[in-house]
């Protein structure tokens, strides 16, 4: 039980990354199935449609991105780990928490709003700048943990 | 720059003229037409449906044809770059000595279409051949053919059960189907046995055949496929027939790819008939007397004049007049070089209403700058300006759609460039990974002209919320524009002089305590004087938004409840400059993954001897680089889209505006454009 810090931070790091990765493949592929349903009708939509899907991607690159900043603050890449206490391994974990949940749900939920938004364009193709609004309107939510984690991890002071 | 000014047109043309009117205005592409408003109990429209609809099937057909000779014979000149290209100006003379020809290229195309359904129906064929051949291959043993009934004494059957049996088991069955009746003398023959399938054959008695085959029936035998051929040979026939079919196939395919060369007159023949299709469509909506017609619509002004002049030199008489003040007067926009592209941005929310101007260039002068730091890396901002440049240089004529936007791209990839190399990032890290790993020179790095955001996130964070207050304040100063403009000065003052104290002083307010400067890391150190002065502008403004703001409402209670409901506002003023932190972000974000894949790449280098090394690092690079640039840029666009609708749009813009649709050319291949 040495080493319980570099535990947390790790499990923070995991979440992060494995959560909002969650959250993401849940959205791409719920819009990736009603954008196939699309293109089967209109071969011609593809780029539109895939651009619509691929919104909820960034919710796992955004995930991945506080994963790799933690584990790069607690020496994880290239070169041994450091040791660090309890407390600011904790610290790293409370910091990554706003993404991995951020990212799981609000992935979902972007998944969904793309959806119905692939639908609109299948629709009305000359929408597709409108259709592209809906679903950037949850991703806010998903930056703004975004935000808070990066400002938590580098808040972090060093050798508590 | 701003809305183009329209005018209302009324055209009255005598009927002789009424073709080479049509198309001068179809080609010159000024006017959209609206002759609803022309009420006259003589005037009536003509009835052209039939002509349109048939136009509009040989315009289909047309292109039918072309994406038939597409599959046979693909077009070789078409580059990689061909699908950005538009309509190409193909010149008075040539497109009349090709109308002469369109009977022909019509046929031409009814040609091909007809043959291609030859090769339609050979291609159905074979696979019913297929099943055939499947069906037969159980009786392939026998040797007379399937619908052989027998002789002048005995009768056959020829057929087959759905199950797996034995010669015995085949007896026991159809012996226990008799049961209860004088058993017939038969034979059977067993013919061949899969799991799923056992043939066979029964010979009795003439005499017999009835009460054999009611036994049959009980055993569920199915009949052979009738065939008057053994089957071996019928197998042989069909197999024939369906070399038949590939053949045809081939021999239609080289049929059509013959008519390759006709591939740019079916392109004039689509074009010609949708262009005929929308001459027809205005042509049922012009009202007409026994040997006049009318058209009314609008058109802009600058051309007004020497449209007039075309049209007049056709024998018509043309009226320009100012719009009446009820009139929905269409909408078209102008902007000046840099400007122009925000034209899609505004077009992709809405177009501008009446009373409201035109905000593209208002916007451009923000969106580039939150474009670049979004994206804010000096290598992916040189590639979208090398790909973007590439495009507009190569391609000439470029849809117009595509060209504002690769403009866009060019433009926010120069700013994409300059934040880049301000915040020090070029492909990441490339520079100083590039050094370390191959090189061993960990000190080589490109240093930030101005700072680097992930050592020190919290003061981007403050110039992307400074950023955000100065646009939001943009966007209230057009309104008091706007207000002014229309001669609402107290409006004005309520709606945002009163929001500009309440805001702008609690802004400076703020920066006065001590918590918020540290917590921002800002170095300001405001007087006492400042905090008190900004302290009761502050409360001025909130008073003048609570007691106004309501002022809609005769009775003082209500007025009073609704104003405090409208300086509640102030929240969603906070909640507008917050989500500029996405400026702050999204650009850690790019940073932060090229830096990852920069760092897979080292790792993975390190891993191996240097040449392997080498390789897989360049194809770690190109991957990731190319992923993080494409889902950056989307990121980028689609948020910088939503501050400018969102955030921007909301202080001062409805939009709702019509835009101008002229009477024009929507073609695909080819135009004949006539300038006014």
């Amino acid at each position: 039980m040495a080493n319980l810090g570099l535990f947390f931070a790790v499990l923070g790091a995991a979440l992060s990354a494995g959560l909002a990765g969650c959250g993401s493949a849940i959205g791409v592929g719920v819009a990736g199935r009603s954008a196939s349903g699309v293109v089967t009708q209109e071969p011609s939509m593809f780029s539109k449609v895939l651009i619509l899907q691929l919104l909820p991607g960034t919710q796992g690159i955004y995930g991945l991105l506080i994963a790799f900043i933690t584990l790069a603050n607690i020496g994880m890449l290239g070169g041994g780990a450091e040791q660090i206490s309890l407390l600011s391994g904790l610290m790293y974990f409370a910091a990554c928490l706003p993404m991995a949940l951020g990212g799981l749900i609000s992935g979902i939920a972007q998944g969904r709003c793309s959806v119905a938004a692939i639908g609109l364009v299948a629709k009305r193709p000359d929408q597709f700048g409108k259709a592209m609004i809906f679903p950037a309107m949850v991703e806010t939510y998903a930056i703004l943990a975004l935000l808070i984690s990066i400002l938590s991890i580098f808040g972090i002071p060093a050798g508590i | 720059m701003s809305k183009v000014r329209m005018k209302r047109i009324f055209i009255c043309g005598p009927k002789t003229q009424r073709k080479s009117i049509l198309e001068l205005l179809q080609r010159t592409g000024m006017v959209e037409i609206n002759s609803g408003d022309i009420q006259d109990e003589d005037l009536k429209t003509m009835d052209v449906n039939a002509e349109r609809s048939g136009f509009m099937r040989a315009a289909k057909q047309a292109e039918q044809a072309l994406n038939i000779l597409e599959e046979y014979a693909p077009d070789k000149d078409k580059g990689l770059l061909s699908s950005f290209e538009g309509a190409s100006d193909m010149g008075m003379a040539s497109y009349n000595e090709q109308i002469g020809h369109a009977k022909e290229y019509l046929e031409t195309a009814s040609r091909i279409i007809s043959i291609n359904k030859q090769i339609l129906e050979d291609k159905a064929a074979i696979p019913k051949c297929e099943t055939n051949l499947e069906t037969l291959s159980a009786w392939t043993n026998l040797d007379i053919p399937l619908n052989y009934s027998g002789t002048a004494k005995s009768r056959v059957f020829i057929g087959s059960i759905g199950e797996e049996a034995t010669l015995e088991q085949l007896y026991t069955k159809l012996y226990e189907a008799f049961e209860g009746e004088e058993t017939p003398d038969i034979d059977i023959e067993f013919i061949s046995g899969s799991k799923t399938i056992t043939a066979f054959m029964v010979v009795c008695h003439r005499d017999d055949a009835d009460k054999v085959e009611s036994g049959l029936k009980k055993i569920d035998f199915v009949k052979a496929p009738s065939s008057t051929l053994v089957p071996t040979e019928e197998i042989q026939s069909i197999k024939q027939k369906i070399a038949d079919c590939q053949a045809d196939i081939t021999k239609c395919g080289e049929e059509i790819a013959v008519y390759a060369s006709e591939r740019n007159n079916l392109k004039f023949t689509a074009d010609y008939y949708t262009m005929r299709s929308d001459k027809y469509e205005v042509l049922s909506s012009i009202p007409q007397s026994v040997n006049t017609f009318f058209i009314s619509g609008f058109t802009p002004a600058k051309t007004a004049e020497g449209l007039t002049k075309k049209l007049e030199a056709l024998d018509a008489v043309v009226e320009i007049s100012d719009p009446l003040p009820d009139d929905e007067i269409p909408c078209e926009l102008h902007n000046g070089f840099l400007a122009d592209p925000m034209e899609t941005v505004v077009d992709a929310y809405s177009y501008p209403n009446i009373s409201e101007i035109d905000p593209s260039s208002i916007i451009a002068c923000f969106y580039y700058i939150m474009f670049g730091m979004m994206l804010s890396d000096a290598g992916y901002g040189l590639l979208l300006v090398l790909g973007c440049g590439f495009v507009l240089m190569k391609v000439k004529n470029l849809q117009p759609g595509m060209k504002k936007m690769m403009k866009l791209m060019f433009f926010s990839g120069i700013s994409t460039t300059f934040w880049g190399f301000m915040f020090g990032s070029f492909f990441g890290d490339a520079v100083n990974v590039i050094a370390t790993t191959f090189f061993n020179r960990p000190d080589i790095a490109l240093n930030p002209i101005w700072f680097n955001p992930q050592a020190e996130p919290m003061r981007l964070l403050v110039v992307a919320f400074m950023i955000g207050i100065v646009h939001l304040f943009t966007g209230l100063t057009i309104k008091l524009y706007e207000l002014i403009k229309n001669g609402q000065v107290k409006d004005a003052i309520y709606d945002v002089v009163f929001w500009y104290m309440f805001i702008g002083g609690a802004i400076v307010y703020l920066l006065t305590m001590d918590m918020i400067t540290g917590m921002l890391s800002l170095n300001i150190h405001l007087s006492a004087a400042v905090a008190s002065a900004a302290k009761w502008v502050t409360i001025l403004g909130a008073l003048g938004v609570v007691l106004t703001g309501g002022r809609e409402n005769k009775n003082w209670g209500v007025r009073i409840a609704s104003g405090l409901y409208s300086a509640y506002g102030c929240t969603s003023w906070l909640s507008d400059i917050l989500s500029y932190s996405r400026l702050l972000a999204l650009g850690l974000a790019t940073g932060v993954i090229a830096q990852v894949f920069n760092k897979m790449g080292s790792m993975v280098c390190g891993a191996v001897p240097l040449p392997i090394g080498i390789i897989l690092f360049l194809a770690i690079f190109v991957v990731g680089h190319v992923l993080n640039l494409s889902i950056n840029v989307l990121g980028a666009y689609v948020h910088t889209n939503r501050l400018q609708f969102v955030e921007f749009f909301g202080k001062f813009y409805d939009g709702g505006g019509k835009k101008f649709q002229p009477f024009t050319e929507n073609t695909k291949y080819y135009s004949v454009k006539e300038d006014v």
